[in-house]
């Protein structure tokens, strides 16, 4: 019994001390990367590293936000992409995610399945062909070309997860409506898609990330001041001296929108994630 | 009445499709014309003449393509299996026990990796990992007693390491929370009755869990693998594929012979053609098994 206790007190600590290490792996790189952007250049780059004891400066987010490096504008860019795609992605997603989830029609499997398979693609197979049509049609630098890019993954990500959430409102719903003669366009907007609202926010707001971090597409769909914010990051390492203070400054900007938003989703982050293949 | 109901599904999936198919597979129809042609953005006005499958013979007589394709696999036979069993072991310690202030903070924690922008990824990496005022370096010489930093990403097989530890930094959280909902759904009643007949873990783990386990862990493969096959944007900013090409997965090599150095758009379309295939097969029997029951 003595020695059961003793067993079990130290499997306590060890469950602690596990737990705290999670936590500690997690965060650092994260923890880190804020506290380099407010730190000089010098201690940055000092060989002790600093953890708590450097004086705070907001030098390099006044440095990224001015004209030389027009980081706010990459930002905007990137939320004007994101935000377009993940409306457009509604838009024209919720109506295909209701039509998968209600109706019975000839190889809706297969069609179900060409929605799915889009998640599997590589962006470099279809940024090859795009980018020849592009600069021929002159449209590279286009936003609204990257825009409809992100509709590659966006659409999938809404259609998936709302097919689900529409499959799980009762039919007898739908059917009350039209025995009292109602429209499925009526039924739709009216009856199912409010209902189904959770799932549309996170779709959207999945959406939304995707789009936010997306990098191969504007990395050779995007020119100058129409650059979005992560090909704007990587265009610092270019030159011979980094400015590490600039970088993670920006990588702070970047990053921060997107955690914020997903800790508030934290909860159905993961189900999201996985398309629903766990419920 | 039927009538209208049978044009309704098309009113409702025509838009998503009809756009979906502009920007998906108009795309893949003109890359596989390109394929079979010759296609050099340097020569911008060079006549494409029909070559028919010699591009296709160039890329399967490319050593280095075959290089890429097979680093691709060895990041993910060996990404993946340290993902899950970092995140099974995580999940376990999240699920249960003392501590339930920590274990719910390190759950909300978990998500800030899963929606780090891969890009900033590899940025901290190389802050991280910087072999002259790195924190890795400084772990590394107050463990060792050392005075010469490691070459993080200076020396070939240590920058392949290092793109793997982020690699696992990132998606590991992603496994665990996975995990995490697979083993919520374990009857308490069927466990505690459990623990009256054993007490050893992996008989718990075998006989009890492992049903619940199975498909967060097809997920888990599925998607990861997917992502992987997919993995650009933080080894990008991280290695740019170096140094030599120790780091170049194969989404960099297509991407280097077609819009970087080479510019070879016949070449490079003919390698993406190939990838397609590939990861198409493997994505059917991937979702055929993952989502039997469903729909397909």
């Amino acid at each position: 019994m003595q020695r059961a206790r003793v067993s079990s007190t130290v499997r306590t600590a060890l469950h602690g001390a596990g737990l705290i290490v999670v936590v500690f792996c997690t965060l650092f790189p994260f923890l880190w990367m804020v506290s380099a952007s407010l730190k000089t250049t010098n201690d940055i780059t000092s060989k002790q590293p600093l953890f708590f004891n450097f004086s705070v400066t907001f030098d390099h987010y006044r440095t990224i936000l001015g004209d030389q490096y027009n980081v706010g504008g990459s930002l905007i860019n990137s939320l004007i992409v994101a935000t377009s795609a993940t409306l457009l992605a509604v838009v024209l997603g919720t109506p295909a995610a209701y039509a998968l989830a209600r109706f019975e029609f000839k190889r809706k499997d297969d069609l179900w399945f060409w929605f799915i398979s889009n998640r599997f693609m590589s962006a470099v197979v279809i940024l090859l062909p795009i980018y020849l049509l592009a600069s021929r049609l002159k449209l590279i630098g286009n936003p609204g070309l990257l825009i409809a890019m992100h509709l590659t993954f966006s659409i999938p990500v809404v259609v998936w997860i709302c097919t689900d959430q529409f499959r799980s409102i009762p039919r007898e719903l739908d059917e009350a409506a039209m025995v009292d003669g109602a429209s499925p366009l009526f039924i739709f907007w009216r009856i199912a898609l409010p209902l189904a609202l959770p799932g549309v926010v996170v779709s959207s707001i999945l959406s939304f990330i995707f789009s936010w971090n997306e990098l191969l597409f504007a990395l050779f769909l995007t020119r100058g001041d129409g650059v979005t914010a992560p090909v704007r990051a990587t265009s610092f390492l270019s030159g011979y001296d980094v400015p590490w203070g600039e970088i993670m400054a920006t990588g702070t900007l970047i990053v921060l929108p997107v955690v914020i938003f997903s800790l508030l989703v934290s909860r159905h982050l993961v189900q999201g994630l996985t398309m629903g293949a766990i419920k | 009445m039927h009538t209208q109901k049978r044009i309704t599904p098309f009113v409702f999936l025509g838009p998503a499709v009809l756009v979906l198919a502009l920007v998906g597979i108009y795309p893949l129809v003109f890359a596989a014309w390109v394929s079979l042609h010759d296609y050099l953005l340097s020569q911008p006005n060079a006549p494409h003449n029909l070559v028919w499958l010699s591009n296709y013979v160039t890329v399967i007589k490319d050593p280095l393509f075959w290089g890429a394709i097979g680093r691709t696999l060895v990041y993910l036979l060996i990404a993946l299996p340290v993902e899950i069993v970092l995140g099974l072991a995580i999940a376990f310690m999240l699920r249960r026990g003392h501590w339930a202030r920590l274990r719910g903070f390190a759950r909300v924690m978990l998500v800030i990796p899963l929606a780090m922008t891969p890009v900033v990824t590899g940025l901290i990496g190389r802050l991280i990992f910087n072999s002259d005022f790195g924190v890795a370096n400084w772990v590394q010489r107050s463990l060792t007693g050392n005075t010469v930093g490691i070459e993080w990403l200076g020396n070939p097989s240590m920058a392949f390491v290092t793109i793997l530890l982020l690699e696992i930094w990132q998606w590991t959280p992603f496994a665990a929370l996975i995990f995490l909902s697979g083993l919520t759904a374990v009857p308490v009643e069927v466990e505690e009755a459990a623990t009256l007949e054993t007490r050893s873990f992996w008989v718990m783990l075998r006989s009890i869990q492992l049903p619940f386990l199975m498909p967060a862990l097809t997920a888990i493969l599925i998607l990861r693998t997917a992502d992987v096959l997919k993995q650009f944007d933080m080894v990008y900013t991280l290695t740019g594929g170096g140094p030599g090409s120790s780091t170049e997965l194969i989404n960099l090599y297509i991407t280097r012979i077609g819009l970087k150095g080479a510019f070879d758009q016949g070449v490079a379309s003919a390698q993406a053609i190939l990838m397609l295939v590939l990861t198409t097969v493997l994505s059917r029997l991937y979702i055929r098994y993952l989502y039997k029951g469903d729909n397909a």
